[in-house]
């Protein structure tokens, strides 16, 4: 188990729903779902959530900390913003997937397996390391090779066709991939994003719920 | 007079990167309709809606808090504009809740004092889409046009994240008709209740979950196909890369035949106005809109 993740349940024993309140992004909202269901009904990939939204808050509230913190399901959302139009609660449902995602991730307790927590770490990195700026090109790299060299090179073969086709419609830069574009005051924008994570560990220390 | 405007081009049309036939179609159209983008000096990606893995909220904000409060120090009176529906959405949300939340402000200010910058928060963010609508009008963008898009029948595909949560003033979650409306402003006809107008393509997750999204890609390109499309338009340059570039892994897996140009709204608009197939970036297409460069070439 990681330390963080250790520290929050002794911080929080049987406190799920305190803990999702002071640890994840509009996580007060919570206790508002009345369980209409119409969120469940939104999600694009609907089928492959193993407990649709209105599920999870649910088992927010009976404190099924475990299943719901290692769900596969928050990573197959689209951000389609579908459920948001809809809630007759209007809760951001949206920003707390994401936010549950994010959570997750940080405690070590997000699925191994699944391509998407990976992807969106390796976006942040790239965005984090490369100044500012995502850079396609490496992004798509890591990518295909996330899974392995075998797996890597395979992929990058079926999708060398539409590295052709965005590489002739001038679309991709191969040479992005040695710098490419990168903000001036990536220092600054670095040391801005270190601040803000650091205000918001401490928050979270101090919430009272 | 020239209309200015204070420009977030985000990561995807920098030059040579996914968008960036985006971006040159619609600087085309700012030429004739008398609107002048201001590029951000030293914007930074907005971290889109794939970013929350590893940045937490306040980070995330701090992101597009930077840029806005780049746009207020380099920009002063004009208008925050952005041409992808990701960084327009994530400029915008983050501008709305830092003005509503006081507290949460203060903290994005703290972090962006390491960067010398100030979020004031009196930038109104806005969509391309709503500059051309509100501020140049359906009426002046008919005027300019050239060469009217006869014959030509279109599937206008909203996609998700242009159309919620905040939308278009004056439109509907459920059928916005604006991309319909400008299709028409241009001379060619719409698809009639496109069933697919704001279904979600998958969006990022096009790249870590492809099948799945191909999916949801295939009944959005088989729905322009019932309704009789030429091609499809649309104003987001995912909902764009999406709808183009994987088809013919789609007719692979399904069997389909799809073969169907997607475009920008401004690629559309630039051909209408006379512009050549170049100034048009009709040559950022992967599958060729070969009706398109006909009108272009006439
Ligand atoms: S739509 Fe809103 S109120 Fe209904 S279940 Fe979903 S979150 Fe709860
Ligand atoms: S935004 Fe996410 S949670 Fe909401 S409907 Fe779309 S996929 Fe589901
Ligand atoms: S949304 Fe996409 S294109 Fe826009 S700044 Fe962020 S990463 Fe770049
Ligand atoms: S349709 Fe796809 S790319 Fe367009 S906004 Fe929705 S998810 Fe994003």
């Amino acid at each position: 188990m990681s330390q963080l993740n250790a520290t929050k349940v002794e911080k929080y024993r049987n406190h799920f729903l305190r803990e999702v309140e002071a640890n994840v992004e509009e996580g007060h909202w919570v206790k508002m779902c009345m369980q209409c269901g119409v969120c469940s009904g939104s999600c694009p990939l609907g089928p492959y959530w193993e407990h649709p939204p209105q599920e999870i808050f649910m088992m927010i509230r009976a404190g099924k900390r475990e299943e719901v913190l290692k769900s596969s399901s928050m990573w197959f959302c689209t951000s389609c913003y579908n459920c948001i139009a809809r809630c007759p609660r209007e809760l951001p449902i949206t920003h707390i997937m994401h936010g549950l995602a994010h959570y997750a991730k940080r405690l070590g307790l997000a699925p191994q397996n699944q391509a998407t927590p990976k992807f969106a770490q390796y976006f942040w990195d790239n965005l984090y390391n490369g100044g500012g700026r995502v850079n396609e090109l490496k992004l798509g790299l890591s990518l295909y090779f996330m899974n392995g060299l075998v797996e890597g090179i395979k992929t990058a073969l079926k999708m060398r066709k539409i590295g052709q086709g965005m590489y002739f419609s001038k679309r991709m830069n191969p040479f992005e991939i040695f710098g490419g574009h990168s903000c001036k005051d990536s220092q600054g924008l670095k040391a801005a994003l270190n601040k803000a994570r650091e205000i918001e560990e401490a928050k979270a220390a101090q919430f009272k719920g | 007079m020239v209309k200015q405007y204070s420009f977030y081009p985000g990561c995807s049309s920098q030059k040579l990167a996914s968008s960036y036939n985006q971006l040159r179609s619609t600087q085309s159209i700012c030429e004739v309709l008398g609107i002048q983008l201001n590029e951000i000096p030293d914007w930074n990606c907005c971290s889109a809606s794939i970013g929350y893995a590893g940045g937490g909220e306040l980070p995330r904000l701090t992101l597009s808090a930077r840029n806005l409060a780049l746009s207020e120090k380099e920009h002063p009176g004009q208008d925050f504009i952005a041409t992808c529906a990701a960084c327009w959405l994530s400029s915008r949300e983050a501008n709305d809740r830092l003005n509503e939340n006081q507290q949460l402000k203060t903290e994005a200010n703290e972090a962006l004092k390491e960067a010398n910058l100030t979020f004031k928060g009196e930038k109104k963010v806005r969509h391309m889409v709503e500059v051309l609508i509100e501020d140049i009008g359906y009426e002046e963008m008919a005027k300019h046009v050239k060469k009217p898009l006869k014959g030509l029948k279109i599937a206008g595909y909203v996609g998700c994240q242009t159309n919620r949560p905040f939308g278009i003033a004056g439109e509907s979650f459920e059928n916005p008709v604006y991309l319909d409306k400008m299709i028409a402003t241009l001379g060619a006809e719409p698809v009639e209740n496109y069933d697919k107008k704001v279904s979600c393509c998958g969006g990022a997750l096009m790249f870590s979950e492809p099948e799945k999204s191909q999916a949801l890609v295939k009944d959005i390109i088989q729905a322009a196909y019932d309704g009789g499309a030429d091609m499809i338009v649309t104003p987001c340059p995912v909902c764009q890369m999406n709808t183009e570039v994987y088809q013919e892994h789609i007719n692979q897996k399904y069997g389909t035949k799809f073969n169907l140009p997607s475009v920008y709204y401004s690629t559309l608009m630039s051909v209408a106005y006379g512009k050549t197939a170049k100034e048009s970036a009709l040559d950022g297409q992967i599958i060729k809109a070969k009706k398109l460069e006909e009108i272009a070439a006439k």
